[in-house]
């Protein structure tokens, strides 16, 4: 008995052992990517599982050109200290690069330390322009969207349509104040006004018909949310109980499809919102639904953060690729200034390109949601309002502040 | 126009009327918390977890079985309350005998669970719910708004608090609860099944829960974090009130509305911070609380 469990345990050392071989040699060409997400959070279906499967798909269709790569994930629990835990730990174990990261403080984070540790960071969740205005980095690329773009679509939109005077809710926290100041500037440039703003506590507001009457009793003419989530699906709900749906515009200043699916077209429709990637924009996102979508597990088309993933992890393995996958491990700022000398082009976002401060920029999407009748199947929310060329969809380098761009 | 402190004061009223409504839910939710403490000694944290079934089976029954709000007002705490009279037999009855921190310690696991795995199954941006037809629509009080589902809210609310209030203060099987939680060998001495007792009152407290989760579905987000956002302010409540009192949580629940409404208005930063800094203060003067027994 004894012998046989002994012949036992050392064969299953023994079987132990033979992986770690061909991985130590895998190790130098095998690309690691990790996707850093909110797995378990208010923002699990805009990001979360999605964002891991549209990595994969990139990786599937990258393959057969001779690199290997392996991709991780993680929930960072939308905790700036648990993310930034996890991300030391995948750079200290050979990661290359850090894909999505839902969640402005824990981006500034992981930021830091991808720059800190020469690795790779490739953002599509988290929406503060700071990422490259202030705190910039030669490791970083910011892909889908930030709080100034989202401000310059949908606020002077709505401003210029007639919408000249706003009362703001916003949660209270770095990201609403970012996206009220964003919105402000664009506001009074177009000639309109703040007629007031209340700032929540964030995230423990579930009831917002203090703020409605408020509101109301400001006479502005526009409803601006600085908000994201939950909170934005409450607002929307509560304003439409409150009547004011009648009397003002609502202007979800970070609404996305996910909120838009939750509040049903009857709740949502006429809402405007600014998106760079919906999928049934276009033949060439279509298609991309179409081969992504059976990998996503709860059924939905991509969202445009999850698009975002996708489209950002595509490129880099472009860049690698052309590079060799030997000088892109050895050095993160040489494989992103790789990826920033290299024009961009995928099914989702179309062609583009990455400026020098890491942003990513293309065409950006005001979309109208549709009403019932409007809407010929289930998921067909958007009609299209207006198109923002790349070249003015985002903030022009020089008032950035990024140290990069300097001269 | 009149104005109170730089506000008009219809606007003040408007703010009055919607803290009170708020208020509601704050007595609804801390009244079960308040039963189970006052009867079993469980501080039962998996409440905002049973506050979010409640709005999830109301959703299920409607989307699944075709059953509307008014059968869900009634049939979905059942559903809840039979989930927690399980519960209950399985675990919590286990930790009566030991200290208050255990059943804590389960409760708060058993939160975790459940709106873990809704989120698992549901996603975490929620579902949506309508007010149903009867009550869509609004009052124009000259002064605001205000919303008939909200109005209703409210009565139901306070029909609900009175009802319970009635059954433990002056009924036969309320007397037997009172005594049971102060002399539970003794109340069995005398032929009275307490263990099944405690088991139904749990039910009812969950019940409760699920209840207030049903008449929140059409107006919050039905998502699975909905009840750990509120259960912070409704254990605030319960402490304030005084831990197992009824009319404390009641009262209570009604008044830090009303106080949270206020605050909203003249400072809207702190208008989740007003309930803790009001329960230092009672907690420092009065250490059970407002109407608890030293």
């Amino acid at each position: 008995m004894l012998t046989e469990r002994r012949t036992l345990l050392t064969g299953g050392a023994a079987l132990a052992a033979l992986p770690a071989i061909p991985m130590a040699r895998a190790q130098a060409n095998t690309l690691r990517i990790g996707v850093l997400t909110d797995i378990s959070g208010t923002y699990r279906d805009p990001t979360g599982p999605g964002s891991v499967s549209c990595t994969e798909q990139a990786v599937a269709e990258f393959q057969g050109r001779g690199l290997n790569v392996e991709v991780l994930r993680a929930d960072h629990q939308n905790r700036p200290d648990v993310g930034a835990n996890i991300a030391r730990q995948w750079f200290d174990q050979g990661v290359d690069a850090i894909v999505d990261v839902p969640t402005s403080s824990v981006a500034l984070a992981i930021n830091q330390i991808a720059r800190e540790k020469n690795k790779v960071f490739l953002n599509s969740g988290a929406a503060t322009s700071d990422l490259t205005g202030p705190a910039c980095s030669p490791n970083t690329v910011h892909w889908t969207y930030d709080t100034y773009m989202l401000a310059k679509s949908t606020g002077g939109a709505l401003t210029r349509s007639g919408g000249d005077s706003w009362f703001f809710i916003t949660a209270d926290y770095a990201f609403g104040h970012a996206l009220q100041r964003d919105a402000t500037s664009f506001i009074e440039a177009a000639g309109g006004r703040v007629a007031g703003s209340v700032r929540y506590p964030f995230p423990a507001t579930t009831d917002f018909s203090s703020f409605m009457v408020q509101a109301q009793a400001s006479r502005a003419k526009v409803l601006g949310l600085c908000n994201a989530g939950t909170d934005t699906l409450n607002t929307i709900k509560q304003a439409r109980e409150f009547g004011l749906t009648s009397r003002m515009k609502i202007a979800g200043l970070l609404l996305s499809m996910a909120e838009v699916h939750t509040l049903g077209l009857d709740t949502a429709q006429g809402l405007v919102l600014t998106e760079p990637f919906y999928w049934n924009a276009n033949d060439r996102t279509r298609a991309f639904t179409t081969r992504v979508r059976p990998r996503l597990s709860n059924g939905w088309p991509p969202t445009q953060i999850q698009a975002g993933c996708y489209a950002v992890t595509l490129h880099y393995l472009k860049a690698v690729a052309d590079m060799g996958v030997a000088a892109a491990k050895a050095s993160g700022t040489d494989a992103v200034a790789r990826m920033k000398a290299m024009p961009t082009d995928d099914d989702a976002f179309g062609a583009g390109m990455i400026r020098p401060d890491g942003r990513k920029i293309h065409p950006t999407y005001l979309w109208e949601v549709k009403s019932p009748r409007e809407s010929s199947g289930p998921w067909d929310y958007y009609k299209l309002a207006a198109t923002t060329p790349a070249e003015e969809a985002f903030r022009p380098m020089a008032q950035g502040g990024c140290p990069l761009v300097r001269s | 126009m009149d104005e109170i402190f730089g506000i008009p004061a219809p606007l003040l009223f408007g703010q009055l009327l919607l803290g009170l409504i708020n208020g509601a839910f704050y007595a609804l939710l801390s009244l079960g918390l308040a039963v189970i403490f006052g009867m079993l000694n469980v501080i039962n944290f998996t409440h905002g977890a049973q506050f979010m079934l409640g709005a999830f089976v109301a959703w299920m029954l409607l989307n699944w079985l075709g059953i509307g709000y008014w059968g869900a007002l009634i049939l979905a705490p059942l559903i809840v309350g039979a989930f927690g009279i399980i519960l209950e037999r399985l675990m919590i009855a286990r930790l009566y005998k030991l200290d208050h921190l255990y059943g804590l310690l389960l409760t708060f696991g058993l939160g975790l669970i459940i709106e873990g795995l809704a989120r698992n199954e549901f996603g975490s941006s929620g579902l949506p719910y309508r007010i149903p037809a009867e009550l869509t629509g609004a009052w124009d009080l000259g002064f605001m708004f205000m919303p008939i589902y909200r109005g209703w809210v409210v009565i139901v609310a306070i029909v609900m608090c009175l009802a319970t209030w009635l059954v433990i203060e002056k009924t036969k099987i309320g007397s037997y609860l009172r005594a049971a939680t102060e002399n539970p060998a003794l109340v069995q001495a005398f032929g009275i099944n307490v263990p099944r007792m405690m088991t139904l009152t749990y039910g009812a407290g969950v019940a409760l829960a699920a209840f207030a989760g049903v008449l929140a579905a059409p107006i919050y987000s039905v998502n699975p974090q909905m009840g750990s956002n509120l259960i912070i302010i409704v254990f605030a409540v319960v402490v304030i009130g005084g831990m197992g009192s009824i009319l404390g949580s009641v009262v209570t629940g009604f008044g830090l509305g009303v106080i949270e409404g206020l605050t909203k208005v003249f400072y809207p930063e702190a208008s989740s911070t007003v309930i803790f800094v009001v329960m230092a203060i009672v907690l420092l003067a009065r250490p059970a609380g407002l109407f608890g027994r030293a």
